[in-house]
């Protein structure tokens, strides 16, 4: 239909269904929807990739350019995250500014990547206080068809993964570009893994009809040793500290599935 | 912004007419174009004309909003270009720029004529087109995918609107511009036509040519029209062919 | 057969802007006329019936008809009517007059409890012209409240087909899959059974009519594939 207000016997269904441990996919309560990633798909940025997480496709471009570091740390480089929800991923987009959504997603994402400090941003100094490589992940949902935190992270990390930087040196302050690239050093894989509360079960990567149904979301993000780097509660419902804890157990275990997409071992 | 950045070269064309990507001067950059590829809207169209990549999808007709938009004998057509920040040399903001805005208006103008806006009145129909990667003739080929995208929405539609630019590079007259050619050239003349109807509706020009020159680019451009048009036919018809090839023994 | 000339194969695939004939012929669906030569309007497959030239569409959204039976949701209550989305381009109007039976009165007649937002509702289109909302009944018998099942939505364009000639394509399906189907004009088709996995195998019979809708021998291969199906899966009683 056009609207996107949920059938009242499909809301039913989904609730009865999961409190079985079933969802109306097929999936189990901790399933992923399948996932297709490409890295390397827009030649004019620096890195990119698109994940596509069932229906859900998100792609994500990565920018490096030079400017100025922060006053209060003037040694490091600069990183920023920007999420768009372009009109044409779903009827519920506008076009405009963002909005509490897209700086929600930006901000998860970007947590996920500061905190676990994916990126050095110490060696992206060129002359402190004056010089400084700065970072842009650039989030593109072009299909929502929910869990795009999950997606979107997943994309970021990525495209950070295939970011080319010229080769250069720095003498007297200055770039002085050397034939051939370097990859952009990335120490960490930080892995999003949201869970959607449905009438106390917890369900791992929410599609769109199941998020409509949900009284809460919780995305636990975590490094590559197991930590976890960065978590966020969403949806106006609410979780027990039971509950959180699972969730927390859960997300650790599928990060190390997912990141087995990204890195070898 | 530290990789290959674009450094006008020494020469655009050879002698002998070969540009810098290898072709000749009539000749249009290899094509690629999906249709349906999008699961919420209602139509949607990808295309790949040489690195340029672009996304277009069709929302409606729904009924207007705001509703003091709503025009009460017939549909209103709305399109918004759009570029990725990753999509061109340095990073674009999201923001829409003045070209954005300018591009909008001219390719909402563009596919106007070809829809039968008056037989959805106080509707809307809105179509959006991102730009992922940027290398010139952005604005003929939105058209060229946004045309597919309204079709693909089963929008009526007089005709597809099928879209090319030409122009003249260090004095040679070229179809189908790249950035660098662009930049570097006299003169781009984007065009969109219908070919049915034998109808030009989106026309520009900037640069300096003679009338005589002018008249050339517009017939190379609708040259190239034509060949554009033939593989949205194609692109269209692409999904009913296979599955037919498939079922049919 | 006209002498005039036509520039197609009867079933061929055309797309909008295609001429499909010049002369004295009459634009029939999806086709319009101009200068004395026909054209398409929408992606379909042409068919040339004596004076008519048609398209049928591949792909076309609902444009509300008076007498369609239709399945849509409810997305707003008001003072004394329902706004029902009944997938066109313009929402339809269900008035309390018509659930009550008599004046709706505001202090004794609570809407929500009769249809309230998310409802699915059956109902007849029993108004339309493009300045006003269609307006529904559900004053028929087997109108009314969706209280169970699954809906799947495909393009009108591919109803019939669904149905069959003289309803061969339903028949079956109804047969085969031991489901209650409803099915809406608007391209809304309701699945209902005891057992989901019935639900289930007559939602993949209707998925693969609409993938396969222009071609032939189409019945039998949805027999086929339901029957196969049947046949891999031991058949389970009802799980609650």
């Amino acid at each position: 239909m056009k609207s996107q207000i949920m059938i009242r016997v499909k809301r039913k269904r989904i609730a009865q269904l999961v409190s079985l441990g079933k969802r109306l996919d097929g999936r189990g309560p901790t399933d992923y929807r399948e996932i297709q990633l490409e890295m390397g798909v827009v030649g004019r940025a620096e890195g990119s990739a698109r994940v596509r997480l069932g229906k859900t496709e998100v792609m994500v471009g990565t920018k490096i350019e030079l400017g100025e570091p922060f006053s209060d740390v003037p040694d490091q480089g600069v990183l920023t995250v920007n999420a768009e929800l372009v009109p044409l991923a779903s009827p519920t987009f506008e076009p405009g500014p963002p909005n509490e959504h897209s700086i929600e997603l930006a901000r998860v994402v970007d947590r996920g990547i500061r905190e676990s400090k994916t990126i050095a941003l110490e060696e992206l100094c060129v002359e402190p206080g004056k010089k400084v490589f700065i970072v842009f992940i650039d989030v593109y949902v072009l299909n929502h068809d929910g869990n795009l935190i999950d997606a979107s992270t997943l994309a970021a990390l990525a495209a950070l993964l295939n970011t080319k930087m010229s080769n250069y040196e720095v003498k007297e302050g200055e770039i002085e570009l050397k034939p051939g690239y370097i990859l952009l050093p990335v120490k960490n894989y930080p892995i999003a893994v949201t869970l959607a509360k449905i009438n106390d079960n917890l369900i791992v990567d929410p599609w769109l009809e199941e998020e409509q149904v949900m009284d809460a979301r919780i995305t636990i993000t975590t490094e590559k040793d197991g930590k976890i780097c960065a978590v966020q509660k969403g949806g106006s419902g609410c979780f027990t500290t039971q509950q959180v804890l699972e969730a927390a157990k859960i997300a650790k275990e599928k990060a190390e599935e997912l990141r087995k997409l990204l890195v070898k071992g | 912004m530290l990789n290959m950045s674009q450094k006008k070269p020494e020469k655009m064309i050879e002698d002998n007419g070969v540009r810098l990507d290898g072709r000749g001067p009539k000749d249009l950059r290899p094509i690629k174009i999906e249709v349906d590829v999008l699961s919420n809207a209602d139509g949607s169209a990808y295309i790949e004309q040489g690195k340029n990549k672009i996304l277009a999808a069709v929302y409606g007709p729904n009924e207007a909003h705001p509703k003091h938009l709503a025009i009460p004998d017939r549909a209103l057509l709305r399109c918004r270009y759009h570029m990725a920040p990753f999509s061109v040399e340095e990073r674009k903001s999201p923001a829409p720029s003045r070209r954005e805005v300018e591009l909008s208006k001219v390719i909402t103008e563009a596919l106007e004529p070809a829809v039968f806006v008056e037989y959805y009145p106080r509707t809307s129909i809105d179509t959006f087109i991102e730009v992922l990667q940027a290398d010139g003739g952005t604005r003929c080929a939105a058209i060229t995918v946004a045309s597919l995208a309204l079709a693909d929405a089963g929008i009526p539609m007089r005709g597809l609107v099928a879209a090319c630019a030409a122009g003249k590079v260090e004095g040679r007259l070229v179809l189908d511009l790249t950035d660098i050619e662009d930049k570097g050239g006299e003169a781009d003349l984007p065009l969109a036509w219908m070919p049915n109807l034998n109808a030009i509706t989106l026309l520009q020009m900037d640069g300096s040519l003679t009338t005589d020159e002018f008249e050339q680019v517009v017939n190379m451009a609708v040259e190239g029209c034509k060949q554009v048009y033939g593989l949205q036919k194609e692109a269209l018809k692409a999904k009913y062919v296979a599955v037919k090839g498939e079922v049919e023994e | 057969m006209s002498d005039l000339p036509t520039f197609y194969e009867r079933k061929e695939i055309v797309t909008p802007g295609d001429l499909l004939a010049e002369g004295d012929y009459l634009a029939g669906d999806n086709t319009y006329k101009e200068d004395g030569k026909i054209y398409a309007t929408r992606v379909g497959l042409v068919e040339y019936e004596d004076r008519r030239v048609l398209v049928v569409a591949l792909k076309a959204f609902y444009v509300p008809s008076v007498g369609d039976m239709v399945i849509g949701k409810v997305i707003e209550v008001g003072l004394g009517s329902w706004l029902i989305d009944i997938r066109a381009p313009y929402p339809a109007l269900l008035r309390a007059s018509d659930a009550f039976s008599r004046p709706f009165k505001p202090q004794r007649d609570d809407m929500p409890s009769i249809f309230d937002v998310g409802d699915l509702v059956i109902a007849k289109i029993i108004a339309y012209d493009r300045t006003r909302a269609p307006l529904l009944t559900i004053r028929e018998p087997d109108l009314g409240k969706v209280e169970r099942g699954q809906i799947y939505e495909i393009t009108p364009t591919k109803i019939p087909r669904v149905i069959g000639r003289k309803g061969s394509m339903i028949t079956m399906l109804k047969q085969e899959t031991n489901c209650q189907i409803t099915i809406g004009q608007n391209g809304v088709i309701l699945v209902s059974s005891r057992s989901p996995k019935d639900e289930q195998l007559a939602v993949m019979a209707i998925r693969k009519i609409e993938e396969e809708a222009h071609t032939s021998g189409l019945t039998d291969r949805v027999t086929q594939m339901i029957r196969s199906e049947k046949g891999d899966v031991k058949h389970v009683p009802e799980e609650t």
